[in-house]
């Protein structure tokens, strides 16, 4: 199952940029994506690109492509599921469904729903959309592990304005109890939500120093830097009997120099000029 | 001699009264002994769940998430995303209205294999008043797609329900009360999703219920008997997928059809059959259950009484319609 690619056997940088390379594919289906259903959210599929490209093309997260519900596989919760055209890009770009299917988005009857559902896609876990709902089903997923007695590690991708939701917080306080370290939750920590700075919305610092006191072991990383991103996933549990949080310090709209940091590209649609800008700036091109 | 004091024995035994949450305890841990998916989160409700015994014999498959239920309900759709079939026992009140968003869409757009044992559901607790009431739950609930409602009417049916509730796919919600009932139903009764069951039969009038209310229904046949009236009476443990055939052939077969429920009849039961009887068979009815109003200070019995969720009450709707009355 484990795919050996040419970049990896060719060292740790070289892999870093091929990383970098998916993830800016990622990006520009995305964008192509919202451009084409004139919905979508921009800004956080472009935070997220990278933490999916090394989770899922990365070879971090057990999954089979052509088993999608073989028991034993990891399990990652997109809890930030508005941010569906990064998540499906990266699902079939790693071969759950054809790379045809992502020019459904929003189409009537589409499997592609504008938020994911498990029940008509492949590789998704579970329905979100409605903040707050992927941790607690990511706890239930590890707790499931441990009574069947199988390894299996549970990852969740959570946003930072998400966090306003408690019932992330209900679930951080049963995953320290119960010493979850098969579990994992990353924040896209890109600073940003709907209206406006997280900072000047409902201040989430100091965000590391809430989850330690949770009794999560928490790391901090540059959520762009796909070596980093990987050392970590490599180390996990980091401390064994304690929930790992990484806290993946990411730029809204990274990788395109008109939607970077700028609250309006949250959800913001681009237009076709903007999406050949951003394809010159990304370095790739997306024919689906 | 003898005989009489057989027949008193058989009386007693007839009058006894059951939680129905010991039945639904004891068929939790009986499934849990043949079935190592059979899994249970609470939310802090050891007690009010009767959940001290399963934890104590199954702690590896016993959760306690704390006063938290947001995080049960998600909890519950990844234990069943591991392969768990999780049971989440807790008031109902809290379960149902404080997780409402995860129950619609963790459990029901999910279509996850979870069951939800809504505890003390209606107005089991009494003095406590309507923040520990459930009466809005069966409304709740009933409108969420994929979603099963059972609403067991004694210890029997509680237990059938649970273990029929191991076979079943999909989210499910049981509703377990803590008013003591006595058994309408034979130890051998076997529970048939989706199928009223015909406790009495009658071709005068109908009284549909489920739950606490159903012995009360019973009761209300008694006495429409004495005048002279047969009321079939059907016991709706299911209220989805409800029972449209018995319903319609209530409808056709007698002159008019009463439902009575421990809730909001608006949207429960009543709002059921009368949505059935709206699109297929017209028919005379009386719905009874609360008003669109919360209860007042009292007991459970006190209440059920105050709002006619009786015998008295059923049989004075149930003549009205008997009698073509307004």
């Amino acid at each position: 199952m484990k795919q050996t690619t040419q970049e990896q056997l060719n060292g740790p940088k070289e892999h870093a940029a091929w990383l970098s390379a998916k993830a800016n594919w990622i990006r520009l289906s995305a964008m192509t994506m919202t451009n084409h259903a004139r919905l979508g959210h921009t800004g956080g599929d472009l935070s997220s690109a990278d933490i999916l490209a090394t989770l899922y093309m990365g070879q971090v997260l057990k999954v089979d492509p052509g088993r999608p519900l073989w028991p034993q596989r990891d399990r990652f919760v997109m809890s930030k599921g508005h941010c569906s055209g990064a998540f499906y890009s990266t699902l079939a770009l790693r071969g759950f469904f054809p790379l045809s299917q992502l020019k459904t988005f929003m189409d009537p009857l589409s499997m592609l729903n504008g938020h994911p559902d498990r029940n008509k896609l492949a590789g998704v876990e579970a329905n979100t959309g409605p903040l707050g709902h992927g941790l607690p089903i990511a706890v239930g997923m590890a707790l499931a592990a441990r009574m069947r007695k199988e390894s299996w590690r549970v990852f969740v991708l959570v946003g930072d304005g998400e966090l306003q939701e408690g019932s992330n917080w209900e679930a951080a306080m049963c995953a320290q109890q119960y010493e979850l370290d098969n579990l994992i939750v990353i924040v896209d920590r890109n600073r940003i939500q709907q209206g406006d700075f997280t900072e000047s919305t409902i201040c989430m610092e100091p965000l590391a120093d809430r989850w330690a006191s949770f009794r999560f072991e928490v790391k901090e990383v540059d959520g762009h830097d796909h070596l980093a991103l990987l050392q970590t996933f490599a180390s996990l549990p980091v401390v064994t009997g304690k929930p790992t949080c990484l806290i993946a310090k990411t730029i809204k709209g990274k990788g395109v120099s008109f939607a970077e940091n700028k609250p309006a590209w949250h959800h913001g649609v681009p237009t076709k000029e903007q999406l050949d800008q951003a394809s010159r700036e990304l370095g790739v091109e997306v024919t689906w | 001699m003898v005989s009489a004091a057989i027949q008193g024995n058989q009386e007693a035994e007839k009058q006894q009264l059951f939680d129905c949450r010991d039945a639904y305890a004891k068929a939790l841990e009986d499934m849990a002994a043949n079935d190592a998916r059979v899994s249970v989160v609470i939310n802090d409700s050891l007690s009010s769940a009767k959940m001290k015994d399963f934890k104590t014999k199954y702690p590896e498959r016993f959760v306690n998430v704390g006063i938290a239920e947001q995080n049960m309900v998600g909890v519950g759709n990844g234990l069943a995303n591991g392969g768990m079939i999780p049971y989440l026992c807790g008031a109902s009140c809290f379960l149902t209205a404080r997780a409402m968003e995860q129950v619609k869409v963790d459990l029901a757009y999910s279509k996850a294999n979870v069951r939800i044992c809504g505890m003390s559901s209606g107005m089991a607790y009494g003095q406590l008043g309507p923040t520990h009431h459930s009466i809005e739950d069966m409304a709740w609930m009933r409108v969420l797609p994929n979603m099963t409602i059972i609403v067991p009417a004694d210890p029997v049916e509680t237990a059938e329900t649970m273990r029929y509730s191991l076979e079943h796919t999909g989210p499910m919600f049981l509703r377990i009360s803590r008013i003591p009932v006595r058994k309408v139903h034979g130890d051998d009764y076997k529970f048939e999703l989706g199928k009223a069951v015909v406790l009495r039969e009658g071709n005068d009038v109908t009284l549909i219920a489920n739950g606490v209310v159903v012995s009360r229904s019973l009761d209300a046949a008694d006495a429409l008997a004495k005048l002279g009236i047969q009321a079939r009476v059907l016991n709706m443990s299911t209220v989805k997928p409800i029972d449209r055939e018995s319903i319609v052939k209530a409808a056709r077969e007698t002159r008019g059809i009463v439902t009575a429920e421990e809730a909001l009849a608006a949207g429960g039961l009543g709002g059921a059959v009368a949505e059935v009887l709206a699109l297929e068979y017209p028919a005379r009815m009386r719905m009874i259950g609360l008003p669109d109003t919360f209860a007042p200070t009292g007991t459970a019995e006190f209440l059920l009484d105050h709002f006619g969720i009786s015998a008295e009450g059923m049989t004075k709707a149930a003549l009205e319609l008997v009698r073509n009355e307004a």
